[in-house]
């Protein structure tokens, strides 16, 4: 009966294992993904300021230049380490419209820390026009909507730090449409986004992990809040169940 | 029973003229419960506490929330970013519906091996696969909600199923989505039944409670409570044991909350809905998935969907299918394989709803391939020219075992799959009560446990079944 109980357990585990792992593996790829180690992985994961703030001016000085991000205001930059006065500089660098005023016409002011990132093209229109018809996708939950390698996170950074570094010269017999560039990390291996990183003071390699985690600030600015407050909740249910259990195994004493 | 008699004067004078503390008292302290219950008769409270954490967390994030297709995704990311706590709300709430599921999927195929559905408990069944009903309504609208690809595709497609009604499809379709599409008034008719469903849950739980204080829990040896010896209070026995049991479950509800709160979506639903833009997949969140692969099965649409609704349906009248006197599998030497191998079915039954059922598994390089890359390493394989291999592809299986290219075409395993769920309702549970020779039953709960050790029932079951 033991014996059978124990295999009985293990019959169910097996298929509760295999039920999680069908609902938590990945969409069959057909494009590459490449795993990195992070530093926001991991139960106590969490976000390396210096590597975001490389990240943001990474972020500021190319993809924005296509993207936007409007679910960020200047105002989160703040949780990456920059002061309040070096938040309100970043803000004033843009130009925002604001309005009506009183004698009912709009007008531009500078960026204030509580506006949204300024987006680089006013619609989707103007963003595909300036983009040969593609249009560049907002970038605030890029980490969280691509599907990476990963088990449980679905580790969107993997994808934009592939993304980042797998532009390829197209197989031989493969031809790549005027505009077009060859992606491997990219469903279809075509891309209309030229390569956005290169080899400088800083390796490609480097830029890619930067924006990905930065992206993946971008995309859940919570998480160290989230790690933490996970650990005081596993604390304090550790100690609750065995208390709870010693109370059972107490009450539960006299019943044969 | 007799009336407690309260020490407290103020609830005395209140129970004398409303009996709610007498009934409370009778109905969750003193209530006769069999006193041998397993683990795995925890799942029903961690339901009810599900249903309470989803009630509580759904309605706060509903004061934040707004339904309208230009400001749902956004306030939804508004939650997650500006509110006080909003991320963990959201994310209990998202992730709460998965646990409800996990936790109503064991409660109910615990009631199938335990035979928990059999007389006199089958409208207590029946009232459960109702709030099962209901749970799958109210899990498909509140994915709506957040308006991104996954909320508006998958409920492009769900609703589109009702067309295949014959005469009214089409008029029902039109009522489900205020319009011609899904749009901003299908949006707010989700937002309202979703708000409206957890408490008509609730109503049919409380009711599923009262149906099953009328005869008390089964319990895992099947058999009726002889008497006082077989039971003991409810309070503090099992009050006890299912706080236990919400410990660990809570370690494992936190887990997914804390540390892989996404794990169980979609990814594609970050994305906002798109009406001009199909994903690749459409893919059911995972608790629908062996309904999504029934459905796929069959190549009839009208088929289809009535398969589909059939799968959960039988269940209503599972009581009248299963005729054998005794409840419990541990007593059913050949139910009990079947059983398992129904657990296994709908294991395989998600995993084929989750492909596309165009594409093959390959069992030994446990991989998935679309139709092509399999053609295509069919031919490589065997030397044929790409016709030629497409023909021995097929629509069945693929070839070439020895090579390791042997593949499975997903749509063809979860025919396979669908054949077995409905035949162990329909075929398998009918014969078993005719022909199986159940094992002996013990006499009583206390009975095996006084006469040395819980073994016993066991023993003396084997040695009769040999006689």
């Amino acid at each position: 009966m033991s014996k059978r109980r124990i295999a009985l357990a293990v019959v169910t585990a097996i298929a509760g294992l295999a039920a999680v792992g069908i609902v938590a593996a990945n969409p069959v790829h057909h494009a590459e993904v490449h795993t990195q180690s992070w530093s926001f992985n991991g139960f106590f994961g969490s976000f390396d300021q210096a590597q975001l703030k490389r990240g943001h001016v990474i972020y500021k000085d190319v993809c924005a230049g296509c993207h936007s991000m409007n679910l960020l205001a200047y105002r989160d930059l703040q949780d990456i380490g920059y002061t309040e006065d070096e938040v309100k500089a970043f803000a004033a660098e843009v130009q925002v419209q604001d309005g009506p005023n009183d004698a009912g016409e709009m007008f531009e002011r500078p960026g204030r820390p509580s506006d949204q990132f300024k987006a680089p093209f006013p619609n989707e229109q103007a963003a595909r026009a300036g983009n040969n018809g593609a249009l560049p996708p907002d970038l605030s939950l890029m980490a969280k909507s691509r599907a990476g390698a990963g088990f449980l996170g679905h580790d969107g950074a993997d994808y934009i730090y592939s993304l980042m570094t797998l532009y390829k010269d197209p197989p031989a017999g493969v031809t790549v449409p005027e505009g077009m560039h060859y992606n491997e990390a990219f469903k279809g291996h075509q891309i209309a986004m030229p390569p956005p990183l290169s080899d400088g003071d800083v390796t490609l390699d480097e830029q890619a992990k930067d924006i990905a985690a930065f992206l993946t600030w971008a995309a859940e600015g919570n998480l160290e809040e989230r790690h933490r407050t996970g650990i005081k909740a596993i604390l304090f249910l550790v100690i609750f169940t065995l208390l709870v259990y010693a109370v059972k195994r107490k009450v539960w004493a006299n019943v044969h | 029973m007799a009336a407690p008699v309260f020490k407290n004067p103020v609830i005395r004078w209140i129970d004398h003229r409303l009996p709610i503390f007498s009934y409370l008292h009778h109905e969750a302290y003193e209530y006769p419960t069999p006193k041998n219950l397993n683990y795995w008769w925890n799942f029903g409270s961690l339901a009810g506490f599900m249903l309470i954490v989803m009630i509580v967390t759904g309605l706060i994030l509903a004061m934040q929330y707004t339904p309208h297709v230009d400001h749902a995704f956004n306030s939804v990311e508004r939650i997650m970013r500006d509110v006080n706590w909003g991320w963990l709300l959201r994310y209990l709430h998202m992730n709460g519906a998965s646990m409800f599921f996990i936790v109503v999927y064991i409660h109910i195929f615990r009631g199938l091996y335990f035979g928990s559905y059999k007389a006199p408990r089958e409208l207590l069944w029946q009232l459960g696969v109702l709030i099962y009903l209901l749970m799958m309504a109210t899990a498909f609208m509140g994915y709506v909600l957040p308006w991104g690809q996954m909320s508006f595709w998958g409920a492009t497609v769900i609703t589109n199923l009702f067309s295949a009604v014959p005469v009214i499809g089409d008029d029902i379709v039109t009522l489900l989505w205020g319009g011609f599409s899904v749009d901003n008034p299908t949006l707010n008719r989700m937002f309202a039944l979703h708000f409206l469903l957890p408490f008509v849950i609730l109503a049919v739980v409380i009711v599923h409670i009262m149906a099953l204080h009328r005869f008390g829990s089964n319990n895992p040896l099947g058999i009726d409570t002889k008497g006082q010896q077989d039971t003991i209070p409810f309070h503090p026995y099992y009050t006890v044991k299912d706080m236990f049991g919400l410990g660990i479950f809570m370690m494992f509800y936190a887990f997914w909350v804390f540390w892989a709160p996404n794990a169980l979506g979609d990814p594609v639903n970050y994305e906002l809905a798109n009406p001009l833009s199909t994903p690749e997949h459409i893919v059911p969140e995972w608790y629908y998935l062996p309904f999504y692969a029934i459905l796929r099965s069959i190549p009839d649409k009208l088929l289809g969907v009535v398969a589909m609704f059939a799968s959960i349906l039988i269940l209503f009248v599972l009581p009248w299918l299963d005729r054998s006197p005794v409840r419990a599998g541990t007593f059913r030497p050949v139910f009990k394989w079947f059983f398992w191998i129904l657990v296994f079915d709908c294991v395989v039954l998600m995993f084929c709803g989750k492909y596309a059922p165009e594409s093959y598994w390959m069992p030994f390089t446990f991989e998935i391939v679309d139709a092509d890359t399999f053609t295509a390493r069919v031919a490589e394989v065997s030397g044929m020219p790409h016709d030629q291999a497409l023909n021995a592809v097929g629509e069945m299986w693929g070839v070439n075992a020895a090579s390791g290219n042997f593949g499975i075409k997903i749509v063809r395993l979860g025919q396979l799959g669908t054949l077995y769920y409905f035949a162990y309702f329909l075929i398998v549970l009918p014969l078993l009560s005719i022909f199986e020779t159940p094992r002996q039953v013990p006499l009583s709960i206390s009975k095996p446990v006084l006469g040395g050790g819980k073994r016993v029932a066991h023993a003396t079951a084997k040695s009769m079944e040999k006689a």
